[in-house]
Parts: structure tokens; sequence; C-alpha cells
């Protein structure tokens, strides 16, 4: 394995990392706001991270090009969904949660 | 490379109980939404397992129809049967209709086993390894025009075949639209966030269908990925309130409609007039007439898959109330 192997390897074990915590927060946490709020740690971060270990074994500049256009896609719907998902629970009436 | 072998299997058997699993809390479940949002993510895994089986191609497909066009088209037909039920209240058809339901639920399941039987014996007839025909595909890819076997065969060797699903396609929409409609045909404005996500992403999303469409001659791509991708922008501008109407809602969407199947079944019958044949390719001009016809069919799909999901044609300005 060279050094860019051990890198990626580091870069997609963190990614899955953030994406199990967001996982966790999606099914644990206690309302649709926060629940949001650890969506975006999976798909914004953990993606992000991914797709950067993957990025430095493609083969040509082209396919991490089109890698990154993916990441930066789902970050841009994904911020888009979330605040259409929040404004929509906002005016239903859904409770921000207090302890 | 033992490990290796392990992880992709315990992978694969790991999606393929999901995908089970998947699919009868969807068949049980009593809340339509929560069952529409469980297909959109069985569709997911499914393009997923297309993926195992080395098929990106099919992949595409399930992702972008399976799980995303059909998915927004079975939201918007759950929300114009809440609108339904509560403006005509006819509580008394619909326990009637739910009753004639009760018995096609004890139907479905014989049905469908008698279809694995069927389809389970003719797996367990085949002989364990064969090449099928990808022996016969590759000595023919020369004379195909293209360079990706998958396009070669749905546009080439088995033409008809994607001539007879536009075909079905139109009939989908002639059918949806002959059922009537609500949809609301008034423009409306969307909020701020809606309305730059959609300008920012539909010049995108128009570029990706390009792009899907020219690589289909030689890598993963064609008419139906890259006129589903097409559809999704037109969807999401109808998601934002934007309506057709003026010169789009007339002869020009129509002719638009069925250029794809009319290009191809005029295709069809010259090459029948002039070699004898349905859609024998002559092999100089194959690649050219198989991307007149990807295009064409693109264009068709998206407009088809979008018009469904507006589910009514589009009036002109005058026959407006």
């Amino acid at each position: 394995m060279t050094l860019i192997d051990y890198l990626s390897t580091i870069l997609l074990i963190a990614g899955a990392l953030f994406f199990l915590a967001g996982t966790l927060g999606l099914l644990r946490f206690p309302d649709i706001y926060t629940r949001l709020h650890a969506l975006t740690k999976a798909d914004n971060v953990g993606l992000g991270l991914i797709v950067i270990g993957l990025a430095l074994q493609s083969e040509s500049l082209a396919s991490a090009g089109k890698l990154i256009l993916i990441w930066l896609l789902v970050m841009f719907a994904g911020a888009s969904v979330s605040n259409l998902i929040a404004s929509g629970a906002l005016q239903r009436g859904i409770r921000l949660w207090k302890r | 490379m033992e490990t290796l072998t392990l992880l992709a299997l315990s992978f694969d058997a790991l999606l393929n109980l999901s995908l089970l699993y998947l699919a009868w809390i969807l068949l049980n479940c009593e809340d339509l939404l929560k069952a529409i949002v469980l297909f959109v993510a069985f569709g997911l895994l499914m393009a997923l397992a297309w993926v195992r089986l080395d098929a990106p191609d099919v992949a595409l497909a399930e992702a972008a129809i399976g799980a995303g066009l059909t998915g927004a088209l079975l939201l918007t037909a759950l929300a114009k049967l809440r609108v339904i039920e509560t403006n005509k209240g006819t509580t008394q058809q619909l326990k009637q209709d739910s009753e004639n339901f009760q018995t096609l639920h004890y139907m479905t399941p014989l049905a469908l086993l008698l279809v694995a039987i069927g389809l389970g014996y003719v797996v367990f007839s085949m002989p364990p390894i064969s090449a099928g025909l990808s022996n016969d595909v590759a000595t023919n890819m020369g004379n195909s025009g293209v360079s990706h076997s998958v396009t070669a065969v749905l546009l080439n060797f088995r033409g008809y075949d994607t001539l007879l699903e536009m075909f079905v396609l139109l009939v989908s929409l002639l059918g949806v639209w002959s059922f009537g409609s609500t949809t609301s045909q008034h423009e409306t404005t969307p909020g701020p966030v809606l309305d730059t996500l959609t300008r920012r992403l539909v010049p995108v999303l128009i570029l990706v269908a390009a792009y899907l469409l020219w690589v289909g001659a030689h890598a993963p791509g064609g008419a139906f990925q890259a006129g589903s991708v097409l559809a999704a922008a037109g969807v999401l501008l109808l998601l934002m309130g934007w309506r057709p109407g003026g010169y789009l809602s007339t002869l020009p969407f129509r002719l638009i409609l069925v250029a794809g199947p009319g290009l191809f079944a005029i295709t069809a019958a010259l090459l029948y007039l002039l070699k004898g044949q349905l859609l024998a390719f002559p092999v100089e001009y194959a690649g050219i007439i198989i991307f007149a016809l990807e295009t064409t069919a693109t264009l068709s799909i998206a407009v088809i898959l979008a018009a469904l999901f507006l589910s009514e044609p589009p009036h002109s300005d005058k026959e407006h109330i």
C-alpha cells in the first residue's frame, strides 16, 4: 500500500463513521429539526470524506471531477430540501423539542 | 482475496435480505405516504443490486425512473387522492372499493405464486453455465454502429423492443389524460429556496441528460436514462409552480410527444420497404441512425414522463377560465 492508499483508507473510514453518526442521530434524536441536523452531518461531511477518499483513487482527473460534482450537487440539494422540510414542519405547527 | 469475496458475499446477502424486508413492510403498510417512501428506498436498494450484478445501465434506469420519477408520480397521485376524498366525501364508494380490494388482496399472492413457479421453472431448466447470446452480440458489435453492447442490443439488434416501449409510454400518457384531472393550471410562485434550487439545478440536469445521451454510444447511458433526467428537470419546474402554456400547449408540444415513437416507426417502415426487414440498419449509417433515434426518443421520453406528472394536457391560454 502506498501513502495515497493509506490516506484514502483513513478518509473512507472517517466518512463511514460520519454516516454512522448521522444515521444514529436520525433514529435517536427527539424531533424532526434535530434529526435534520444529524442528517446534514452524514450528507455533507461524511459524503465529502468518502468522495475525497475515492477521488484520490480515481484514474483520471475527469472522474475525480465527476465525484466532486456529485458531492456539490448532494450538498446543494440536501441543504435546500432540509430547509423545505423544516419550514414545512414549522408551518404545520410542529413544535421545537425542549428538554 | 478470500476475505474480499466473503465481504462481498455478506454484503450481497444483507442487500437481498433488506430488499425482501423492505418489500414486505411496504406491502403491509397501512399509511400510503409511508409506503411510497419505502418504495423509493426499495428502488434505490434495487439499483444497488443491479450495480452488484454488473448492470449499470439497468441501475441508472432503476434509480432514475423506478425510484425517482415513480416516487414523485405516486406522491402526486396520493395528494390528488386526498383532495378527491375531502372534496367528494364519497365514503360509501371508497368502502365498496376497499371491499373489492380485499378479495384482490387474497388473489394477488396466488397470482404471484404462480408467476414465481413459472419463473423458477424457467430458471432451473436453463443450463447452469451458458454464454447465452453474448457471443453473438460480441461478434456482431462491429456492425452495430455503437461500441457499448447494451446500446447495440437495445437500439439495433432488438430495436423493436425499444420501439414498443416508446409506444407503451405514449399510450400510458393517453390513458392518464383520458381520466381527466384536478391539476391546477395556474402558475404559483415558489418560495426563495425552491426557486434558487430549481434555477441552479435545471441547467445542470439538462447538461447531465445530454451527457448521458452522448455517452450511451460507448458506455452505460442512453435515451431512457437521459430522458428521465430531463424529465426530472421538468418535474422540478412543475413542482416550482411553472405551467406550460402558450406555444408549449398546442402543436409543438404534441409533436415532441410523438417525435420519438414516430421517428422510430417511420425508420422501421422505410427500412422495411427498402430492405424488406424491420429496423435492419445499414451498417455504415447505423451509428447516426441510432443517435438520431436516441435523441428524439430522449426528448419524447422526457416530455411524456413530465406530462404524466402534470397528468393533464396543458391548455392554451384561450381555454383558460
